[in-house]
């Protein structure tokens, strides 16, 4: 398609959309979002950009292959389920570390870095690369 | 194999040549010092659990049963390893074949040692696979390819009917583990699943050592390379099954059906390959055979049960394994030096092939049952088992006969006439094997000689504590001798002497009356199989017309009538729909902005059915989907609408990009069947709101979401029950899902890449290159 207002308004909606997609990531465990929303929006920005510039152009952006970025995601899935094992515990088990909270005060959590915000990451990666493999496939066969 | 050479390096054997040696001898070593210990009739387990809460342990039963054969598959495994440097060793695929018959051996050891009937099961199918692997080694010929199809059904079918056996045995008896089971045999015997679970066992055994009628797939197997028929198809693999009989039988044997099932299989089994071997003119056939001979006859003394029987039956195993791994490694040698196996082309090769001749001469003794060999042994104990039983004593002494003259006629058919008269031509001109290649059949056939002249070693060694554990009694005295006394067993040993001299002499015509005989027969096997595989295919590409037409339309119209009739069957056999509605009170709490989503919902059904653009249709298919996130909006659930609504923009385009490449089907076409589709839809739309309706009338458990509520931020330190519960409590889950996630993105573009190669396009840009 080549229309200059669609292709001068994704330029901006494309970055837009992706910082939008990592906020809704990272919020995701206390607020509405998570890994599955923010790929999911990751997406269509990039499907977006293909729609008004192309695959091949999206194909450029992206650098990686999406189905390349959607396994990446899968093993960081499986990592961070892993992780827990170095712990002796059960797959999956969440581990967390409550970076600079306070130990006296038990609501205090300080910023939580934690094994299930990597799983949400891997969530982030798959769901953003499936759909592209996917559209970007579809568009370049149409 | 010669031909490869020119184009591969020799490098690429590597050292796999002496690793595959080093392996099997040293775990023949490793179990050399077990033999004290089970010879004093203590047996001994090792192990550790495996899958716990399954009751699933990886645990070793070592006694005289698997004790014998671990020491046969490691002993006999070193020879063939070293054999098979020479013989295969400027292969181009040497190396994979060493690692298959590495991985065979692992299966093998594992089946006979473990203790767990389920890790005994999963040993039972590596055994399976990789021989599958083995003989279809020559993957470029198609012979080889059915045969190891074949094979590999075939054990494969009887591998899972055992799997079967072994869930029922395992809950019958309360325990997988063998050593418990062992000792249950009353228990289990007097159980009501008894007789299914002997079934099932045995067609498990019978597929694996080809009884007949499961026998034809054991000589096609043939087209596998020498050492693997000297390795899998004498001594070990099809002796799986077997152990297996020999194994079960304190639990499962001494019963009528026990007894008649595998006495009257085993001795017609017997019979009817020796017959067979003897009209075969392929010597590698004819040993293929006798082996078919061989398990028949290790079965129906398995099934005779008494000790002396077992006595009989323990000695004929050790003695059959030495003779015919070395007859099968005699063969190869000779198959390697002059370029054929055809026995009418072959003669007087023992001035050129002295060595192979001699290990091949002793070991075609023992075959034949002469002193002081040790085959002579193990014929006499059978003849007296035989002789001593109460019940079918006339039809087993009667088929061990036969079969021992017919094996004395295929002794004399496979050693005495290739290596005696005069020097025949033959493709290659004949010399003498490598060390590597004679030393195997010498060294098993002067065990042969050694085990007749001293037989007190295996007696104390191998057959006494073999003896045991298959009778479960270690109180019973075994004694072997060579010669004692002119008993029945001794004159009817003559008698087979006598015989089998006498149809040797005659052999030749022999196996041209048989050769008609059976041609004439109508009942073949391996055509059948054949028909059979075929019918099988034909089946599948039957139903496969019906239930995929490839018509997306028919596709979705298939699944929601299923859907439909299914939903519709339950609600009406469950008389669900019993309930009362207080319409007036629903329909009151209603206000506008539900009335709102409602009507736009509705107009976006209404607008998808009846609009003739398939765009315009995507579109209003979109604003249904919009409707449903906004009612999740309303009733306070932000990250499924969420979820919903972007899902919902991705759809619509990801269909209008699919949409403008399909073709435009006949409208007039799909005109008829408008009203189908058009009462499954409503049907559909019916049945799902009686179902939400009938829903809401119950009380909503709270249970769950109580505990998600308290959990989730004191346990997982999150406050969106939606997320934590995904990445969190039920990660499992979300990481399957994902899984499928990627997997369908993956299969959707191998399919979208696969078509493209086809178009017209890219076919000229290939010609362009």
């Amino acid at each position: 398609m080549n229309s200059i207002i669609l292709n001068a308004a994704t330029r901006l909606l494309v970055a837009l959309l992706l910082l939008f997609s990592v906020f809704m990531l990272l919020r995701g465990h206390n607020l509405p979002g998570g890994g599955f929303i923010g790929g999911l929006i990751g997406a269509t920005g990039f499907v977006l950009h293909a729609i008004a510039m192309g695959a091949q152009a999206t194909r450029d952006t992206l650098r990686h292959e999406p189905q390349d970025i959607a396994m990446i995601g899968l093993g960081i899935a499986l990592a961070s389920g892993v992780f827990a094992v170095f712990f002796g515990e059960a797959f999956f088990t969440g581990q967390w570390w409550f970076a600079g909270a306070d130990p006296s005060d038990p609501d205090d959590k300080g910023l939580p870095i934690s094994s299930v915000l990597f799983f949400d990451i891997g969530v982030y990666l798959v769901v953003f690369g499936s759909i592209l493999t996917l559209v970007l496939a579809l568009e370049e066969e149409v | 194999m010669a031909k490869s050479d020119a184009v591969v390096p020799r490098v690429y054997g590597g050292p796999a040549g002496w690793i595959s040696v080093a392996i099997p001898a040293g775990i023949f070593a490793y179990l050399l010092q077990f033999l004290a210990p089970v010879a004093a009739g203590t047996p001994v387990t090792l192990g550790f659990d495996w899958v716990g809460s399954l009751d699933v342990r990886l645990s070793v039963l070592i006694d005289g049963l698997s004790l014998t054969f671990a020491l046969l598959i490691s002993g006999i495994g070193t020879l063939v390893t070293l054999y098979s440097t020479k013989y295969l060793g400027n292969h181009p695929e040497y190396p994979r074949f060493v690692l298959f018959l590495m991985l065979f051996m692992i299966g093998m050891l594992g089946l006979v040692l473990a203790d767990n009937l389920i890790a005994l099961f999963v040993f039972w199918e590596i055994t399976t696979i990789s021989s599958y692997l083995l003989i279809g080694f020559s993957s470029d010929e198609a012979k080889s390819r059915r045969s190891a199809l074949q094979a590999l059904l075939v054990t494969g079918t009887g591998g899972l009917a055992f799997l079967a056996g072994v869930i029922l045995l395992g809950t019958a008896a309360g325990s997988f583990e063998l050593s418990v089971i062992l000792t249950q045999g009353d228990a289990i015997r007097a159980h009501p699943h008894y007789v299914p679970i002997v079934i099932l066992f045995l067609a498990g055994a019978f597929t694996k050592s080809a009884q007949f009628p499961f026998h034809f797939w054991l000589p096609n197997a043939m087209a596998a390379p020498t050492p693997v028929s000297a390795y899998l198809h004498s001594a070990t693999m099809v002796k799986g099954g077997v152990y297996l009989m020999a194994r079960m039988n304190p639990a499962l044997g001494s019963t009528d059906l026990w007894f008649w099932t595998l006495v009257i299989a085993g001795g017609f089994t017997t019979v009817f390959a020796s017959l067979l071997a003897i009209r075969q003119t392929d010597i590698k056939q004819v040993l293929a055979y006798t082996t078919l001979m061989a398990l028949g006859a290790l079965t129906m003394f398995i099934g005779a049960g008494t000790p002396a029987a077992i006595t009989g039956m323990m000695t004929f195993l050790v003695v059959h394994s030495l003779y015919k791994a070395a007859l099968f490694l005699m063969i190869g040698i000779v198959d390697h030096e002059t370029g054929t196996r055809e026995v009418d082309q072959l003669r007087g090769l023992g001035r050129k092939m002295p060595l192979t001749f001699l290990g091949g001469a002793i070991a075609g003794l023992s075959m034949a049952g002469i002193p002081p060999l040790v085959g002579f042994i193990g014929k006499e104990f059978l003849y007296k088992a035989g002789l001593d039983l109460d019940r079918g004593m006339i039809w087993v002494t009667g088929t061990i006969f036969a079969a021992s003259v017919l094996m004395f006629v295929a002794a004399g058919i496979s050693v005495l006439r290739p290596f005696t008269g005069k020097l025949s031509n033959t493709p290659q001109a004949p010399h003498e094997g490598p060390w590597a290649m004679w030393i195997g059949p010498l060294i098993l056939g002067c065990l042969s000689l050694g085990f007749g002249l001293f037989p007190d070693t295996i007696e104390a060694w191998l057959v006494a504590p073999g003896t045991w554990a298959v009778y479960g009694d270690y109180s019973y005295a075994v004694d072997l001798y060579l010669f004692r006394e002119v008993n029945a067993a001794f004159v009817l040993s003559l008698v087979t002497f006598a015989t089998g001299a006498l149809l040797y002499a005659v052999h030749r015509p022999l196996r041209d009356r048989l050769g008609r005989i059976i041609e004439a027969n109508p009942v073949k096997f391996d055509a059948g199989w054949d028909r059979t595989l075929d019918g099988l295919k034909a089946l599948a590409a039957w139903q496969t017309n019906i239930l995929q037409s490839g018509v997306l339309q028919r596709y979705i119209f298939t699944v929601f009538a299923t859907l439909a009739v299914g939903v519709g069957a339950t609600i009406w056999l469950k008389d669900a729909l019993d309930f009362t509605v207080d319409w007036n009170d629903a329909l009151a709490g209603l206000q506008f902005k539900h009335w709102a989503v409602v009507l736009f919902v509705t107009a976006g059904a209404v607008l998808t059915a009846i609009t003739s653009s398939r765009m315009t249709a995507i579109v209003a298919l979109g604003v249904v989907g919009i409707g449903v996130a906004l009612i999740f909006i309303i009733f306070s659930a932000p990250d499924v609408a969420i979820t919903q609504l972007l899902v919902e923009v991705l759809v619509v385009v990801l269909v209008a990009i699919a949409m403008l490449k399909l073709p435009l089907l006949g409208l007039a076409r799909d005109r008829k069947r408008r009203p189908v589709h058009a009462a499954l839809a409503v049907t559909i739309g019916a049945m799902v709101t009686m179902v939400m309706v009938g829903v809401l009338q119950g009380e909503l458990d709270r249970r769950l979401t109580d505990f998600f509520e308290t959990a989730s931020w004191t346990e997982a330190y999150g406050r969106n029950i939606v997320n934590v519960i995904l990445v969190d409590f039920r990660a499992i889950d979300t990481f399957g899902e994902i899984g499928v996630v990627v997997i369908a993105a993956l299969s959707a573009y191998a399919l979208l890449r696969g078509t493209r190669y086809e178009r017209p396009e890219s076919k000229l840009e290939d010609r362009a290159q």
